[in-house]
């Protein structure tokens, strides 16, 4: 699975995170609450969340709409200050950040899937996944052509030119995958990353993000209604009303099975273009 | 991140055509509507202009501009030439004197009288005979677009063209008759009348009996001598008004800008290109930016700090503001072209496009700060909003 992000001429530039300091944890949460708002319109969102993540990990957060799944997911990506308790994202507290650094901190070691993918469009493929490493400061020139190496990974190697509009709905979220991982993130946060992709395309795109995840020092938190893919999950929150009320182990079967099945870039390529 | 922010704007091509013509409209606008104003007020003094031989013009001291004539007597000559430092002195007639035409209709024109031996203050470039022909009987010298509009004689069948007045032809001045001996071309006045050139002797028998009619003394300095202390010699000396060729240009146009209206009248057109260019290109802009949010808050969840998002917005301002001003000015440009031979009056110095370019610059910046503070205060967690 390595072989998937390992570049032979690898693009460097300061993280700001000591990989080997982490000790197995991602994102580390206690006690952390939000609440919008104020006074008796005050909503709390989250209630004390404890969580850990790890790295190399798979979790899934699912629960029903407005129990507080994009507040956490945000929280951990770092683009949303918490009220109380601590957070440790990439072994760093966000609170304790300034903006500034803290934005340094997420475009250098957190990417992101969104479900309604975000892609430019005025942008084509390789433009649009090439853009993490253009705010790292790689020259343009470099990171298009790292971007279009990943986009070739994952089957789109003869659409690089192709616009957003001109993409399919899978083929549009791949591109998103390809600018979250194009960078080589430590943290990748999805939120709904298959809901508005059909049954088999979803899965195709779980079992890539399954690939990334089970990188070395890499781990993914999925925001998701989707009961179809809590299969690819290592583990799965569940959350109600702020509150995590379960975390269970999820159904994957062993890891060394899906390296066989999708942990090589050809094997990725081959699964992507059935 | 420039071309990134450069392609986004591109893309939107109903924005970007949208902004573009807003600031093509301001530019053109207010620099053509400028560009006239400065055409006009330079007409003012084009008298003054194509008179460039001396260097001091001395008048009565109610005279407000070049075309308001008040007569002085023809002693004032003999005593300014008497003053410390005047190398010569000659005297002008300038006045509005109806031309009979031969269908019978009359045209004002303005006669210009020169001093008979010198004939100093001709007009600056002849196109038909020679200023010195005006020592003929009867001559005057009448100016190109005089001689082939106002001046023209009837054709001989109906909706042909009218026929140019030429040397040799005759006209009527207060029933005296005059001899067209050259064509020349003058600067265009305010007043747009047909000019005539002759000397100052037979000016005075063309123009109506008065006691005093000498409109200006021209003055040269003899060399070593600063012409405005010369002026205030004359001024000390004879009472009367002596101004440098610059400074009678100045209070020519000035008394143009304070009492005819005409600056706010052009202020209004340049004000209304301004606001109307602003509110387009500034609406527009912002519209832009309001529909890119999401993006911008991608790129913001992304890593891209307030700093890279300003100079995408500044980097997608200074194209607009380049291509909308470029065309703009361009488009202004094309306008002494295409209305060549017609009346305009139409004058682009240094000046206007630099201040248009200004003023261009601040729409844009004006439109750039409203977009970026809404980029500003962007939260990126909104990017996980639905």
């Amino acid at each position: 699975m390595t072989t998937l992000l390992a570049q032979p001429d690898a693009i460097t530039f300061d993280r700001r995170v000591d990989t080997a300091a982490l000790r197995g944890i991602a994102v580390r949460c206690v006690g952390v609450t939000k609440t919008y708002g104020s006074g008796q319109s005050a909503v709390m969102a989250l209630r004390g969340i404890d969580l850990e993540v790890k790295t190399g990990e798979l979790l899934m957060l699912v629960g029903p709409s407005g129990c507080g799944k994009t507040t956490l997911i945000s929280i951990i990506a770092g683009i949303l200050d918490y009220d109380q308790g601590e957070c440790a994202v990439l072994g760093q507290d966000p609170k304790r950040m300034s903006a500034r650094e803290l934005t340094r901190l997420r475009g250098a070691n957190v990417g992101f899937v969104f479900q309604a993918y975000n892609l430019i469009p005025t942008l084509n493929a390789a433009e649009n996944s090439a853009i993490p490493l253009l705010l790292n400061g790689v020259p343009r020139a470099k990171a298009v052509k790292r971007a279009r190496e990943m986009l070739g990974r994952v089957g789109l190697a003869d659409r690089w030119k192709s616009l957003p509009a001109q993409l399919s709905g899978g083929q549009q979220q791949r591109v998103a995958i390809t600018r979250a991982l194009v960078h080589e993130p430590r943290l990748i946060v999805c939120d709904e990353p298959t809901a508005a992709l059909d049954h088999e395309t979803g899965g195709r795109v779980m079992e890539l993000l399954r690939a990334v995840a089970l990188d070395e020092g890499r781990a993914l938190v999925i925001v998701t209604h989707d009961p179809r893919i809590f299969g690819f999950a290592d583990r799965i929150a569940k959350m109600d009303d702020g509150r995590i009320t379960s975390i269970n182990e999820g159904r994957h079967e062993d890891r060394s099975t899906a390296r066989g099945a999708g942990g090589t870039s050809d094997g990725l390529t081959g699964l992507l273009s059935k | 991140m420039n071309l990134v922010a450069i392609k986004m704007l591109i893309g939107d091509k109903a924005k970007y055509i949208g902004i573009i013509v807003g600031l093509t409209f301001a530019s053109l606008l207010m620099t053509q509507q400028a560009s006239i104003f400065v055409g006009l007020m330079t007409r003012t003094f084009g008298f003054i202009t194509d008179t460039s031989l001396p260097d001091i013009w001395v008048m009565d001291p109610k005279v407000q501009f070049v075309d308001d004539i008040k007569p002085l007597q023809d002693t004032q000559l003999l005593r300014v030439r008497g003053i410390e430092g005047v190398e010569w002195a000659t005297p002008l007639y300038k006045g509005l004197l109806k031309a009979r035409l031969d269908n019978g209709n009359f045209q004002t024109c303005n006669v210009i009288g020169l001093d008979d031996s010198t004939l100093i203050g001709g007009p600056p470039e002849m196109r038909e005979g020679r200023l010195e022909d005006l020592r003929r009987a009867d001559s005057v010298i009448v100016d190109e677009v005089g001689a082939n509009g106002r001046l023209a004689k009837q054709p001989a069948r109906k909706g042909d063209p009218p026929i140019p007045l030429k040397v040799g032809d005759t006209l009527e001045l207060n029933d005296n008759r005059a001899v067209v001996v050259g064509i020349c071309r003058v600067s265009r006045t305010f007043q747009s009348q047909p000019v005539l050139y002759t000397t100052y002797t037979r000016a005075t028998t063309f123009a109506p009996r008065e006691r005093k009619l000498l409109s200006f003394i021209l003055v040269k300095a003899k060399p070593g001598v600063a012409p405005r202390a010369l002026c205030e010699r004359i001024l000390q000396t004879t009472g009367l008004a002596a101004f440098t060729g610059d400074e009678f240009k100045t209070i020519t146009y000035k008394y143009f800008i304070k009492y005819t209206g005409i600056p706010i009248n052009f202020g209004i057109a340049v004000t209304l290109g301004f606001v109307v260019g602003a509110v387009i290109a500034g609406q527009m802009f912002y519209s832009f930016t309001l529909d890119n949010l999401r993006h911008f808050g991608t790129l913001k969840a992304m890593g891209a700090g307030n700093l890279t998002l300003l100079r995408m917005v500044i980097v997608q301002s200074v194209l607009v503001g380049c291509v909308g001003y470029g065309m703009g000015v361009g488009a202004a440009s094309l306008v002494p072209i295409l209305s060549s031979g017609s009346e305009l009056a139409f004058r682009m110095t240094w000046h206007i496009p630099a201040v248009v370019g200004g003023a261009i610059v601040l729409i844009c910046v004006l439109s750039a700060v409203l977009s970026v503070l809404k980029v500003f205060r962007l939260e990126p967690a909104i990017v996980f909003k639905g």
